[in-house]
């Protein structure tokens, strides 16, 4: 058995360092004060975080990334949990034919979904912009938040919604008042998650914008400028704000396990 | 159907005509657009045919950009699993209980790094001037930087990496399922703790293992960033065709109908695994 621990320690140890060898290269060299993003290290340096922050193409692609990000995850967000709710609460034929078309985008792959908004656009003649790039993603996230909020709307919470119920309060005001708010750190959990999805999301975006360009797309277009440290300083900025979010959603969904 | 069903139906219609007007409706457009190939003079022909798809099998190099594509998915969803299930084993069955969070959370963190940004972040790493070439140089054990990138290899090598990821999740989520119990048991009975393994645990975990090679297979089938940014330029793979189409060409056809061959593809691995698959279950 030790000697089983200690192979097991040795495996993790090499699978942790290739995990992370790109993380390190990316965030160190995101400090470096010299001009290429490769050793040698010439000085720790911040210009180019500043740089980031002075790069219109870059923070008009934030812009349009948290845009994008926000609506999109709220949709999916909504109609995920009102379908979740719907299949949880009410018995109706064709239940799983009806789980099946809604969780089926998780099946395709970006590639296919983007193709089709951007043969749609173009045989309705509609011009490419952030509206089709936001149905195109809630098409990928809501599917997740329907799963995320199907998990947690269990028993506990139908014995309170029908003490609600005798007590004279509506369908919608039951939705509103009682689960809602019941399952509010999931909800917020689920819109984490697609968010962190939506705004990092390339394919889909790359086919269906042409000027008002998400935040990765403009960053593509810096990688074909070659090598530079502002390119690490843009990711790793990136990294911290979906590393933040997740740790939101760890949280979040760690008080409710515990509830 | 009574009252109550209605109302069901009232609450997940939204969803479902998302999907519908969204999803459904613009692949079928696809299908539409696939089947009138584009004319000589480069507009969609009137007529219904199967031309797009034709000119796709009668062109050596794009059959050839179809079977790398395969190829490289296999290779990548064997490696990925292969890979991932010891350390999801480790992480589930070796390390202490309350570790266990903190070690999973660590061995998906950089999961989170910008999806463009991640696979250049391997380019700076395995370039000729990267730190890995720096380091075993360093270490004196090569003499000449080694030519890592822009090669299908370095491909493999970015999606392995995102790969692990993931089915270290699904398969650790798979792992810590299972009853303790039964493994016990079958030690119990003068299994070997081989033996228990692969006649309990292993079978058991198979729903985690599924899980994580379809969606490996999905996303890696359909990807045109790693390929584009660590691959070079000697192999294509299938994606990067469709963009070519696309931006070059112009020819939606031809891009239609090389989007579903790829379709196609990953419905035969969904059929392949379907038994053991709980996408829902994430």
């Amino acid at each position: 058995m030790k000697t089983l621990t200690l192979f097991a320690s040795l495996y993790m140890a090499l699978c942790y360092l290739f995990i992370f060898l790109p993380v390190v290269v990316l965030v160190l060299f995101s400090f470096q004060a010299g001009n290429l993003p490769v050793p040698p290290l010439k000085g720790l340096s911040l210009r180019w975080y500043l740089a980031v922050f002075h790069d219109a193409r870059l923070m008009g692609g934030f812009g349009h990334s948290l845009v994008v990000g926000v609506v999109s995850s709220a949709l999916s967000v909504l109609l995920g949990f009102l379908a979740a709710y719907g299949l949880a609460r009410y018995d109706m034929p064709g239940k799983r034919f009806i789980r099946g078309i809604i969780m089926l985008p998780m099946a395709v792959s970006y590639l296919l979904v983007g193709m089709g908004l951007l043969v749609s656009a173009s045989a309705l003649g509609a011009a490419p912009g952030l509206p089709t790039v936001i149905i195109g993603h809630v098409v990928m996230n809501m599917p997740l938040a329907f799963a995320i909020c199907l998990a947690q709307l269990g028993e506990h919470q139908r014995r309170i919604e029908y003490a609600a119920r005798d007590l004279g309060a509506g369908t919608l005001r039951v939705l509103l008042t009682i689960t809602a708010p019941m399952i509010a750190p999931t909800l917020i959990a689920a819109f984490c998650m697609c968010f962190t999805l939506s705004w990092d999301e390339f394919l889909i975006a790359f086919l269906n914008t042409r000027f008002d360009v998400t935040l990765p797309v403009v960053i593509w277009g810096l990688l074909r400028g070659g090598l530079t440290p502002e390119t690490n300083a843009a990711g790793a900025l990136i990294f911290l704000i979906s590393i933040g979010l997740m740790l939101a959603v760890e949280i979040l969904l760690l008080r409710k396990r515990r509830a | 159907m009574n009252r109550s069903a209605w109302g069901g139906v009232g609450f997940t219609l939204p969803a479902l005509l998302w999907i519908l007007l969204f999803f459904i409706g613009p692949v079928l457009l696809m299908v539409a657009a696939s089947l009138h190939p584009l004319t000589a003079a480069g507009v969609p022909s009137p007529q219904w045919g199967l031309g797009a798809y034709r000119a796709f099998f009668s062109q050596p190099a794009y059959v050839q950009a179809l079977i790398d594509s395969v190829v490289t998915t296999i290779v990548v969803t064997v490696l990925s699993t292969v890979i991932s299930y010891p350390f999801a084993w480790s992480i589930a069955c070796v390390v202490p209980a309350r570790w266990q969070r903190l070690a999973l959370i660590m061995a998906i963190l950089p999961f989170w790094t910008s999806y463009v940004v991640r696979s250049y972040a391997w380019l700076l790493a395995i370039s000729p001037v990267g730190l890995v070439n720096k380091a075993l140089l360093a270490l004196h054990l090569i003499h000449r930087p080694l030519m890592l990138a822009y090669n299908p290899h370095a491909t493999e090598l970015g999606f392995v990496h995102f790969f692990l990821m993931l089915n270290t999740l699904t398969i650790y989520a798979s792992l810590k399922q299972i009853n303790p119990r039964y493994e016990l048991a079958a030690r119990d009975l003068g299994a070997s703790s081989w033996r228990a393994f692969f006649g309990i645990t292993l079978p058991l975990s198979m729903p985690g293992v599924a899980t994580g090679a379809f969606l490996t297979i999905v996303l890696t089938i359909g990807d045109y960033v790693t390929p584009q940014i660590l691959g070079g330029f000697r192999q294509l793979l299938l994606p990067q065709l469709i963009m070519m189409q696309i931006q070059r060409q112009l020819d939606l056809a031809s891009a239609s109908a090389m989007s579903l061959i790829l379709t196609a593809i990953v419905a035969l691995a969904y059929l392949g695994l379907q038994r053991w698959l709980r996408l829902s279950r994430l």
